[in-house]
Formats: structure tokens, sequence, C-alpha cells
């Protein structure tokens, strides 16, 4: 087999921290004035797990994702914090140190196939490329090699697709050639933007399948991004839940879906239909809009639409703190779902329609 | 035929909209071909119902919209709203039939003309069929965007593209109701919305559906919100309805594999619940070359000689539950 095995199980360690994220800022500028997209976020991600990243659009979650891997704008962008992968610091890293680390210790799902996929260039040259600069492999075994890769992600008749261009294959299709791209070089870390939303549910359910193997085999960690509660609940070991450029909760994914503490979350829970409920049951819809990024409102940005929001929650930021019962369970809020009774919303508020 | 049949029609005087036989039939390419995206589709609605029909892209559910609204024209069947066939009309007396009649669309901001003010968008309809006096129209049109929880004073000085996507799709929904219609045909009206403001439009629907006395056609591929608006769900695959039925009744026990595998391809959000094994792979093939017999029996877990050979028809599985399959999933039913 030409498929090359992941770096780690050659002689590192299977366990302990692999990205290291202190307060990240990735901000753009823009005529409106500073976009702070990703504003703030601490969060390390353990080898081998796989971590959630939801929240609403907008919330950052693409940005933080291009933030790790490097790939941002090279123009009006803004960044402070300190990003670590394996100890490496990324954030002022030279493009070279970046590149290194493309393919074989990093790689990414895009969010849109089309655009992420070169459509001049047939799918299995784009497999191919990746195996042949970073693991210098030859033409025939990349060949190989791409075959492989695009059996493992199901797709039928591999050799005939190797020859075809990306506009010839569905959504379903293009979004497992992604798959592959990023899988080829056996990554340490895959991150995956919303790797399913575009697709059907029955090919989501493959699709997911097929990275929960890909990790279980390889030990390869996840960083999965998605606005889909239920897809975090099914395949991610812990869940950071991003609000307007920060992280707000942070949980092991069993105890954030049974003991929900940031509002926000619990709204977001409550607020999406599931089919064990019953026909017309009334959604417990969030009022309003997410924040400006531009201008974020002072306190805690989600105050304005939340149920439980007091004074305080207006004029001072929350942080990020641990759980008094549980280490592993922090929140940025001043009163914890559990703590006070709900009260109307502010009724004059502009925000109240979203 | 796959997954045809007219079984699940029903005999009610209350029937708004009832199709039967809908095909529509497009040319592939130069090649000569021919594709039909729907393949005999009937489906009823009764008034003041919410028909929700799911399906996987390129099914042909909103194409199938489009047929009924006939912006697209069927190549065969039947479409009689309120009573008039409407396959057969034209010009003035199909404009005026689809006022009662309105459909409103995924994409809320391409749809809304972004030349025009959201008010002056939602009264066109109003001026194009002088109804009522110019006081009269204002006080309707200011009264309907502040009942989708847009201000009309805002309304009045800004363009669709000053609004968020939940508010354009509040414009839409409002501009579809100005000329007081009796169904309304919504496609895929929240999918591109985030989960916080697809609830508010939801709630929406709901609400304007009791205040206004409408009935729904619901588009859409997410089956927890098509359950959640439905009253009545009608299953479709590559072009054919597999199962139709009551909404509670078919969620909870669904008598087509394919309905089966839908529901259980669906992440639970419960950390807890079991897992469920994917018990198909690959996608739905292309109606180009549909499979023979049931065009679902290539995926399916339960299928025979029969199924690759005899299309199904609808039949009767339970009290308003119809499958058109030849091993529906009930006891006792083969
Ligand atoms: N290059 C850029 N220049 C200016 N603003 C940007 C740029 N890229 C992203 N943003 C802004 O940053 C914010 C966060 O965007 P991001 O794409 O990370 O959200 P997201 O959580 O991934 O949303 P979605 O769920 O829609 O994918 C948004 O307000 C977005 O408009
Ligand atoms: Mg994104």
């Amino acid at each position: 087999m030409t498929r090359p095995r992941p770096l780690q199980t050659a002689g590192r360690p299977a366990e302990g921290p692999l990205i290291e994220l202190t307060d990240v800022r990735t901000h753009f500028a823009t005529e409106r004035g500073l976009v702070r997209a990703v504003d703030g976020v601490t969060l390390t991600i353990q080898r081998g797990r796989a971590v959630g990243l939801v929240g609403e659009s907008g919330s950052g979650k693409t940005v933080l994702s291009r933030s790790i891997m490097g790939l941002l704008p090279r123009r009006g962008v803004v960044r402070s914090g300190s990003i670590r992968f394996e100890g490496t610091e990324l954030i002022d890293a030279p493009r070279s140190t970046l590149r290194s680390l493309w393919g074989r210790e990093m790689a990414m799902v895009f969010q849109d196939p089309m655009t992420s996929l070169n459509p001049l260039m047939r799918v299995g040259e784009q497999i191919a490329e990746p195996l042949r600069i970073h693991l210098g492999q030859s033409r025939a075994e990349a060949r190989d090699t791409t075959i492989r890769l695009l059996t493992e992600v199901r797709i039928p008749s591999p050799a005939e697709r190797l020859r075809q261009y990306p506009y010839e294959l569905s959504g379903g299709m293009r979004q497992r050639v992604m798959i592959a791209i990023a899988l080829a070089c056996g990554p340490t870390a895959l991150l995956a933007d919303e790797p399913t939303t575009a697709l059907d549910v029955t090919v989501q359910a493959q699709i997911l399948a097929l990275l929960s193997e890909e990790r279980r085999e390889r030990n390869m960690t996840l960083v999965l991004v998605t606005h889909d509660l239920g897809v975090v609940a099914r395949h991610t070991d812990e869940v950071a839940v991003m609000y307007g450029g920060k992280v707000v909760e942070r949980a092991p994914t069993a105890a954030l879906f049974r003991r929900t503490r940031m509002p926000y979350t619990e709204a977001l829970m409550r607020s999406i239909p599931t089919v064990d409920d019953p026909p017309h049951t009334r959604l417990a819809a969030i009022p309003g809009r997410p924040p400006d990024l531009v201008e974020p409102p002072p306190g805690c940005r989600f105050a304005a639409r939340c149920a439980y929001a007091r004074e305080r929650c207006h004029a001072e930021e929350p942080s990020l703190v641990a759980s008094s019962d549980d280490p592993d369970h922090h929140y940025a809020c001043w009163y914890p779902v559990g703590t006070v009774e709900p009260v109307a919303l502010r009724p004059a508020d502009p925000a109240a329609v979203g | 035929m796959a997954g045809t049949g007219t079984a699940h029609l029903r005999d009610a005087d209350d029937i708004v909209l009832r199709v039967e036989g809908l095909v529509v039939e497009f040319p592939v390419g130069r090649t000569g071909l021919t594709v039909q995206a729907v393949s005999g589709i009937s489906l009823d609605v009764r008034r003041g119902e919410t028909l929700g029909l799911v399906g996987e892209s390129g099914c042909g559910k909103s194409t199938t919209g489009k047929l009924l609204m006939q912006l697209l024209r069927p190549t065969a069947g039947s479409v009689r709203f309120d009573g008039v066939e409407l396959t057969t009309l034209s010009g003035e007396a199909l404009r005026r039939a689809r006022t009662r009649m309105q459909m409103i669309f995924q994409d809320p901001i391409s749809s809304l003309n972004p030349r025009r003010t959201v008010r002056d968008v939602v009264l066109e309809p109003l001026r194009i069929w002088k109804r009522g006096t110019a006081a009269e129209q204002s006080a309707k049109v200011d009264a309907l965007l502040a009942e989708v929880g847009i201000d009309p004073a805002r309304a009045a000085e800004s363009r669709a593209h000053q609004f968020s996507g939940g508010q354009c799709q509040r414009i839409s929904i409002a501009r579809s109701l100005v000329l007081d219609p009796t169904l309304l045909i919504c496609d895929e009206p929240v999918s591109a919305l985030d989960v916080s403001v697809q609830a508010q439009v939801i709630n929406l629907l709901e609400d304007l559906k009791a205040a206004h006395g409408l009935t729904l056609l619901f588009i859409a591929h997410d089956l927890a919100v098509v359950k959640n608006i439905s009253d009545r769900v009608a299953v479709m695959y590559l072009g054919k309805l597999c199962e139709v039925g009551d909404c509670a009744t078919l969620y909870r026990a669904p008598a087509h594999p394919y309905t089966r595998l839908l529901l259980d391809s669906i992440p639970i959000p419960d950390p807890a619940a079991p897992d469920v094994p994917v018990t198909a792979d690959g996608e739905p093939p292309s109606p180009v070359l549909p499979p023979s017999g049931c065009r679902f029996h290539p995926r399916c877990p339960a299928a025979t000689e029969l199924c690759a050979t005899t299309e199904p028809t609808m039949r009767p599985v339970g009290d308003d539950q119809f499958v058109a399959c030849h091993h529906p999933l009930v006891a006792g039913l083969t």
C-alpha cells in the first residue's frame, strides 16, 4: 500500500495538546471599519479528538479555521494572539513554515467545494498534486494512491472519475473529492468547514461516517465546523460554541447537551425543530440577529437577544471561565442557565426581528 | 409505473388543489434524449391544510412547485385549483387564477426587485390589479408589513439589500399575501436562513396561516422542518412519490424504505441517543436514465427481483398512509 501512515504513529504521542490558541484575534480592515471576525479565542485542541465549532452564520467559525491554517487574505488583516501547532508558533510564521505543514500536518475541507476545486484540472491531478509535492511520490505511485483514496471516500469506478472535471460530478461527489484531497497526505489534523452542509441528509451520513472512521484508524484530530447541532452531538468529543467572534461555551459534547450553561447555547438548541417533537410544536425562536462585528455592543454580545439578561450583561463583558463543578466546562455568562428567571426582552429593541 | 397511482387522493369537498399524473419532460442537451424531472405525480391539499413535500436535491420538488404555478407547463397531467383546471388556462385568465395562488422562494433577496423600495415591492400587486383606492392600498401594505415584523416606515425608504436574509423572507411573504391568496406554495423558504431566524420565519408562517386562513404547500429537504409545519407529508424520490400520509404517522412508522433511510440519516441532537447504522450507500441516480421498476431499488436494502422489473403503485397501508412499494415496512404486508 502506498498510502502514507500518519506521522504521529511514527513515535509521536497519541495524546496531549496539538493546537493551542491563546487570545486569537483576526480583524479585517473594511470601508465600514474594522470587522472583529475572531475576537479573542482561547482554546486547546487535543490530539486525536474531534472538536465541533458551532454557531450561527457570521460568528467567525470559518475565519477561525482559516486563521489556524494561515489561509487569510494577504491584505487588510490584523492578527494577534498565539496559535501553536505542536509547539510551533504560527501567527507570524513565514509562508514557508505554513507550507511545510499544509497537507501532511494540517489540511482543510472548505465550505464551498465548487470554488475550492480547480475547475480546469481533472480531479485525479488535483489529488495527485499534493502527493507528489509533499510526499515526493512518483507519477505512478500518486496514481495508485489517488485510486485508493477515491475508493476510501466511496467514489464508484474511481479509475474513470480520475479523468473527470469537477463540473461533471454531483455535489456529493465533489465533496468526497475535497475530502480525498484533504486526507491525501494523512494529515495529523483535519479542519472540515461545513463539510456536509450542502449535501443531502443520506450523503451527509455517509461522509460523516467516513470521517469518523478515518479518525479512529489514524488517530486524526478533527475540527468540525458546523451550524448543525445534530452533527455536533453525533460526531464530536468536545464542542466550542461561537457567538460574535468569541467562544461563549466550551465543554465535552455530552456535558454541553446534558447541562447547558450559556443561554445562547440553550436558545440555539431550543430553536431547532426536531423529528421527535409532534407536528406544529411552537419553536422557541431567538429574537433579533447576531451583533454587528464592526461595533459590537458593550457587555455580553448576546445580551440584546438573551432571555436572562440583566443590567450587568449590557455593561460588563463576561469572560470564559470554568464551571465550579466541572473544570472541563467553560462558559462566558454572568447568569448561567438555571441561576436566574427569564425576563421579557426590552420591547423597544430594534434587534427583535431577524 | 413506479410511485404512481392515485390511491392517496381524497374525495372531500374542501380540496383546494388536486394534481393528477403530473409529468414534465426536458430535452437533455442535443442528445435527443429527454429527462422526466417529474414523472407522474398526484397530490391533493385540503383547505387549511399544510402539505409538506420532502426529498433530496434533484428529486423534482421545486419543479413540481413551478408546475403547479404554471411557471413551467407540464407535459401531461392535470392541476385543478379551486375547481379550475390551470393547465389549459393562459393569458389573463391564468394571471387572475395565480393571484389566489402565490409562491415564495429559497433566496429571498434575489426575488425582490432591487431598484424599488421594499414597500413599493409589496404594494405593486395591488397597483397592478387595481385593488382599492390608493389610501386603502397603503393601509393594507402597512398592516401586512407590521404583521410580518417589518417597520413600514423603514420599508418605505429602504431597498431589499439593506435588509437581512430573514427580513427579506418576511418581506416576500408580505408581498405574497397582499392579494389575499388561498394557497401559498413555499419552496425551501427557510433553508437559506440561520437556525435562529429559521425558527422565527416558521412561527410567522404558522401565525399567518391561522390569521389569513391559508392553505400551504411546503417544499423542503429538511425533514425536521417539514415535520414541524405539516399536517400531511409526501416523500419524493427521483421524480416520483414514494409515500404520502398523515405527518405524525409517517414519521413514527415510515412504510417506504426510502422514507426510513431519510429518517435514519438525520443526526439526532442528543449525544446519548443510540447510533443508527447507515443502511444505504450511494446517491440518487440521474433521472436521465432512471432505474427500471421501482426507482429506489438499486439503493434499497429490501429490494427483490420484482422491484427491478415492476413499478409499484400507491396503496393504503394505514388510516391515512399510502406507499408505493412492493415490500413496505408494515407488519403483515409484503
Ligand atoms: N475577508 C474578509 N473581509 C472582511 N470581513 C470578513 C472577511 N471574511 C470574513 N469576514 C467577516 O467575518 C465575520 C465572520 O465570518 P465567518 O465566515 O467566519 O462566519 P461563519 O461563522 O463561518 O459563518 P457561516 O456559518 O455563514 O459560514 C463575518 O461578519 C464576515 O462577514
Ligand atoms: Mg463559515
